[in-house]
């Protein structure tokens, strides 16, 4: 076991919930299992924390970025809205540990950087794994006390009645193009200076692609990116989709004339010649097709996700990176008691309104899955009381205008996840909570006001109440605002309106968000 | 394990894209996303603004105006143009009746995507008028 992580908890066992995986995702969920008394084991075969961040990306620097000086306090839950990569702790002093990591050469922390920020977590928080134990097999037992999950491991067997599936997207992904098994994936790719003076296709135009591209610009003699449609800009979609601007060198390369070619192009085959490759292409719009020699080919053509034999247990998977299907609440759609968290979680949708994707594919966004779904498994198989905090009709306005301001669910996972104000007469008013946002429209319930942010076509990012009477469910969109300041007068009067057609006044009490960005360190902390 | 069969060949035996050439089809497979829902579940909601195109790869939808079915659609069938390309939202929810596989793409993209493929244009027309036949009849 040399190099494996000496503490081992978590012998082969019956648990109530067994977590497979150690990478931010598991680390986040088994955090929030543990602060809602949810007994679980977490196994992984990593030799420690840290997932796909102990080796990408590739150049050792991560896409996402974390501030040290934003508007809002180091800690406090507005400043999560500025923290991309830090997990997410009830305790103050856990919270926004990434930056306190990073050597202030950048805001994009190093890969090291990184994995040090989950393992530093995962120790302080005390959140526990049995390293170097691999998940092998899976299967269902039916016994008396109903139905089980079996995880066979390197270890020993599993039994529980839950079973969480952080694994990542993180198995590489070859298209069945002829030619494509002679060249290495991007996971293989060699270091950069073994690429000095070379011709470089890349099959592939995501960020991997352009990725690797960045960090050979200096090395490869030329280079040409190829895949069927057109190369996308994060800057021009207004979201996560397309290439980040971390990696648009190239592209200015190539619409510049300077040694990069963006083709749109299907492959055809790739073939062995003297000293290199030939890859033959067939321009997407028409056209005959047209030969590439060069020196050397890599397949940047994505990663699928290692599910092993859930499959067969009756997993459905779709989509090139064979997500598994999911509920609102990352359960699998086809076997219940089988969940998904970490980047898996995007197999969950939602509603891709104006085609803005969620961020659940990132830690940004997973984070919040993680919490919502260890509150949802706590309540919906161990019999937790549902999350309820009573508010007063005077706070809600207040309450309301926090949450459109810096609530970093909102922010983090647009039109995805939502803050829900119950306004049930039997029970009075209540802050109820997270949830994604499909379920609140789609699972009926009492009377309530669901609040998210939101982006449409054109990149405007506004504050969107949806209110639910009678099961009836009605949008409300409120006004943006250029700098993206949600408590001025026009939202204010838009909300008020809302507020007035439930019954609430529009009165306004103390605030919690502005007291945290004003830096104070007291505010109220709502849970999910 | 069956061999997934890819997206761009799926394509060819959808008549909306049946026109285009094995290329047009790897360009437009790339172009769109993939998703799946349960039997139940909402893929578009009435009324709600943000909603997107589709087409059925597998499974069968039930359109439901105010709580009432109108129609049932299933694989090849598409959905959802008329609010992308009109700007406003859906006039029904449309449920899966069975799991269903599909391909989505934002609205605003449509657009973009039957000015680039006159040939898909013309199938979606060609499907339009036939819709438009059957609403005709109906009421007579």
């Amino acid at each position: 076991m040399a190099g494996i992580a000496q503490d081992r908890p978590f012998p082969p066992g019956d648990y109530p919930v067994v977590v497979v995986g150690s990478g931010p995702g598991a680390i986040q969920l088994s955090y929030s299992l543990g602060r809602l008394g949810v007994e679980h084991a977490v196994i992984s075969s990593d030799p420690d924390a840290g997932g796909m961040f102990r080796r990408f990306p590739f150049f050792q620097r991560l896409l996402s970025w974390s501030k040290p000086y934003a508007p809002a306090a180091p800690g406090t839950r507005a400043y999560q809205r500025f923290d991309w990569n830090s997990l997410i702790a009830e305790e103050p002093e856990h919270n926004g540990l990434m930056p306190r990591l990073m050597d202030g050469t950048s805001y994009f922390p190093s890969r090291p950087e990184m994995e040090l920020n989950i393992r530093t977590f995962a120790g302080r928080t005390g959140v526990r794994v049995r390293h170097g134990c691999a998940w092998e097999s899976t299967r269902i037992e039916e016994g008396p006390d109903g139905r089980r999950f079996v995880v066979e491991t390197s270890d020993g067997p599993y039994r529980a009645q839950v079973a969480i599936f952080a694994v990542g997207v993180a198995e590489p992904y070859v298209p069945a193009t002829p030619g494509l098994e002679l060249v290495p994936h991007y996971a293989d790719t060699r270091p950069a200076e073994t690429y000095a003076g070379h011709r470089l296709f890349i099959i592939g135009k995501q960020n991997s692609g352009f990725e690797l591209a960045s960090g050979l610009l200096p090395w490869a003699r030329s280079i040409v990116l190829a895949s069927p449609s057109a190369a996308k800009l994060s800057v021009v979609t207004r979201s996560l989709v397309g290439i980040r601007a971390r990696y648009v060198q190239p592209y200015e390369d190539y619409v510049l004339g300077g040694g990069v070619g963006v083709l749109e192009a299907a492959i055809e085959r790739v073939e062995r010649v003297d000293g290199g490759f030939r890859v033959v292409t067939r321009p997407s719009r028409g056209g005959d097709p047209r030969a590439y020699d060069v020196d050397e080919v890599i397949a940047a053509t994505g990663f699928v996700t290692p599910l092993r034999d859930l499959p067969s247990l009756g997993v459905v998977t779709f989509g090139q990176s064979r997500l598994p299907a999911q509920t609102a609440f990352w359960e699998s759609a086809t076997v219940r008691g089988i969940y998904f968290a970490g980047t898996i979680s995007q197999g969950a949708a939602g509603l891709k309104k104006h085609g803005m994707p969620a961020n659940s594919g990132a830690v940004q966004g997973h984070r919040y899955n993680a919490v919502v779904l260890a509150r949802h498994v706590a309540e919906t198989h161990f019999g937790a009381a549902p999350y309820r905090r009573p508010l007063d009709a005077d706070g809600v306005m207040a309450f309301a205008l926090d949450e459109i301001c810096g609530g970093p669910e909102l922010w983090h996972q647009r039109a995805y996840l939502a803050r829900v104000i119950e306004v049930d007469p039997a029970r009075g008013i209540s802050d109820a909570g997270v949830v994604p946002l499909s379920h609140f429209l789609d699972a009926g319930g009492p009377d309530s006001l669901a609040l998210t942010i939101e982006s449409d076509a054109t990149g405007g990012i506004y504050p969107v109440v949806y209110g639910r009477r009678n099961g009836q469910v009605t949008e409300y969109p409120l006004p943006g605002d250029d700098v993206l300041q949600f408590d001025g007068q026009p939202q204010r009067e838009a909300l008020g309106a809302v507020l007035a057609e439930f019954g609430l006044p529009a009165s306004e009490v103390a605030r919690g968000l502005a007291a945290a960005d004003a830096g104070a360190e007291g505010m109220a902390i709502p849970g999910v | 394990m069956i061999q997934r069969m890819e997206v761009a060949d799926e394509l060819a035996g959808l008549g909306l894209f049946a026109d285009l050439t094995s290329a047009q089809r790897q360009g437009v497979a790339h172009t769109f996303d993939e998703q799946w829902f349960p039997e139940g579940e909402r893929i578009l909601r009435q009324g709600l603004t943000g909603s997107g195109f589709y087409v059925v790869l597998e499974g069968e939808v039930a359109v439901r105006a105010n709580g009432v079915e109108i129609a049932t659609i299933g694989r090849g069938d598409f959905f959802g143009e008329i609010s992308a390309l009109l700007e406003e939202p859906p006039v029904a929810d449309i449920v899966a009746v069975r799991a269903v596989r599909c391909l989505h793409l934002p609205a605003a993209q449509l657009r973009e995507l039957l000015l680039a493929y006159p040939a898909i244009t013309f199938r979606m027309l060609l499907e339009q008028t036939r819709r438009l036949q059957n609403t005709n009849r109906w009421r007579e």
